[in-house]
């Protein structure tokens, strides 16, 4: 850790997004934007997670193009293992039949587990790496130069893939059970009687309503409270060795966890959306 | 770690995503596998089916094998009897020559003895004619008593 800080200033400079919005002199960064409200860009956010969404398409289209049913490259049966682990997940949850929903876990396992790993990048790399940058091309100073490798520490991210799940689910719903049958069951369930429409609608839309939002909240809560304790750790000396080893090495755990209940959830909501009751 | 316009790029981003992967990564990747499988189903079909044909094969060999070794048996068999029987054959066609060599060797033996006999006989009228003529001299004529000389030599 840079020693010219204060402690909370170093916390609050590690989990401070790059930001860029567009103000009447052109375009802005990081503190100038401060009140330009909704229409903000996290530019480390959408830097890094296109960068890996992009690593993960280029990687495995080179093993689809490549692919051969005779003997495969070894590159392309570690992609075909994972490609059957999606799968087999698939299969044994979601019983109707549709080719979106084995690619679209299939991209948020490996999406979100790669913007996981970046948890395992030494706190101080990247933003030292980019305060030198920035320090030297752009004659700033490091302290003004924000970036926050790990996108998964962004709800801007894990809301927007939540919601993309959740237009999803109710495009899913609509298109299995119809209109009339998705209204009758945010309306008639549990109480199959009139009197209750207004109490069953108000449970099943939280219902419905807590499946992206809980989906969004744990894989950002999980994520951003594992790189503030990397980052506490960075600050207590050289006591943070072991520490912080011991917690990478739980982590190797939790990340791709983290990734495998975000998919999983996916397939299930998506099944209970196309299921017919 | 507020909402702000990263959201919906971060949504196109994810929608673009899901697409490229739905279009490109998947199809052709679980296509290769489905083939595959397929090919290592069929392979071990025909494993098992080249198994079951191998095994029949052998049992038909040996099969094969035990009944060309019955019919050797069969031939050798036939050949020592019909060895045997040209033995004996044989043999018997020699029993049956010497036989008739040592029939045919009595029979001469028999033939030049009574030959021989006969011809002592008569050497032996003479003898006899000739030593009455001897004693008897001029007496006797040898024409007048030849029916004596005759029954004489028959009696010898």
């Amino acid at each position: 850790m840079a020693s010219e800080y204060t402690t909370s200033e170093y916390i609050k400079h590690h989990l401070t997004n790059a930001s860029m919005c567009s103000t009447d002199n052109g375009i802005a960064f990081n503190a100038e934007c401060a009140d330009a409200g909704f229409w903000v860009w996290h530019i480390d956010t959408l830097g890094w997670s296109i960068t890996l969404g992009l690593l993960f398409l280029f990687l495995f289209r080179s093993a689809a193009k490549k692919a051969t049913t005779g003997v495969p490259s070894k590159w392309q049966a570690f992609v075909e293992l994972v490609i059957e682990f999606v799968d087999d997940n698939v299969k044994s949850t979601f019983h109707g039949k549709s080719d979106l929903i084995a690619p679209l876990a299939l991209t948020i396992f490996v999406w979100v587990l790669l913007m996981n790993l970046m948890d395992l990048v030494p706190v101080d790399v990247i933003p030292m790496i980019a305060g030198a940058i920035g320090e030297t091309f752009f004659g700033m100073d490091p302290h003004d130069v924000y970036i926050k490798a790990v996108p998964t520490t962004d709800l801007n991210l894990t809301a927007a893939l939540a919601l993309g799940v959740f237009v999803l689910i109710v495009f899913y719903s609509i298109k299995i059970k119809g209109v009339s049958g998705f209204t009758k069951e945010l309306t008639m369930q549990p109480f199959g009687h009139w009197v209750f429409i207004p109490a069953n609608f108000i449970l099943e839309t939280v219902t419905l309503l807590a499946r992206p939002l809980s989906l969004a909240l744990r894989l950002f809560g999980n994520l951003y409270a594992s790189e503030l304790i990397f980052i506490l750790i960075a600050t207590v000396g050289y006591f943070q060795l072991p520490l912080h080893f011991a917690w990478a090495v739980f982590h190797i755990l939790v990340l791709p966890l983290q990734a495998f209940i975000f998919m999983m959830l996916t397939i299930v909501y998506l099944s209970l959306a196309s299921e017919d009751h | 770690m507020n909402i702000n316009a990263t959201l919906f790029g971060q949504l196109i981003a994810f929608i673009v995503f899901v697409w490229f992967c739905k279009s490109y990564v998947w199809p052709p990747l679980m296509a290769a596998i489905e083939e595959r499988q397929k090919k290592i189903a069929d392979g071990l079909a025909a494993s098992d089916r080249a198994e079951k044909d191998l095994e029949l094969a052998q049992a038909k060999a040996s099969e094969q094998l035990k009944e060309a070794k019955a019919q050797a048996a069969e031939i050798i068999e036939q050949a020592k009897k019909r060895g045997n029987q040209l033995v004996d054959e044989e043999t018997q066609r020699g029993h049956a020559e010497r036989e008739k060599i040592i029939t045919q060797g009595y029979a001469e033996i028999e033939a030049e003895r009574n030959r021989a006999k006969e011809e002592l006989r008569k050497q032996v009228a003479a003898l006899a004619v000739a030593g009455a003529q001897q004693i008897l001299e001029r007496e006797i004529d040898a024409s007048a008593q030849s029916d004596i000389v005759e029954k004489l030599v028959a009696e010898l």
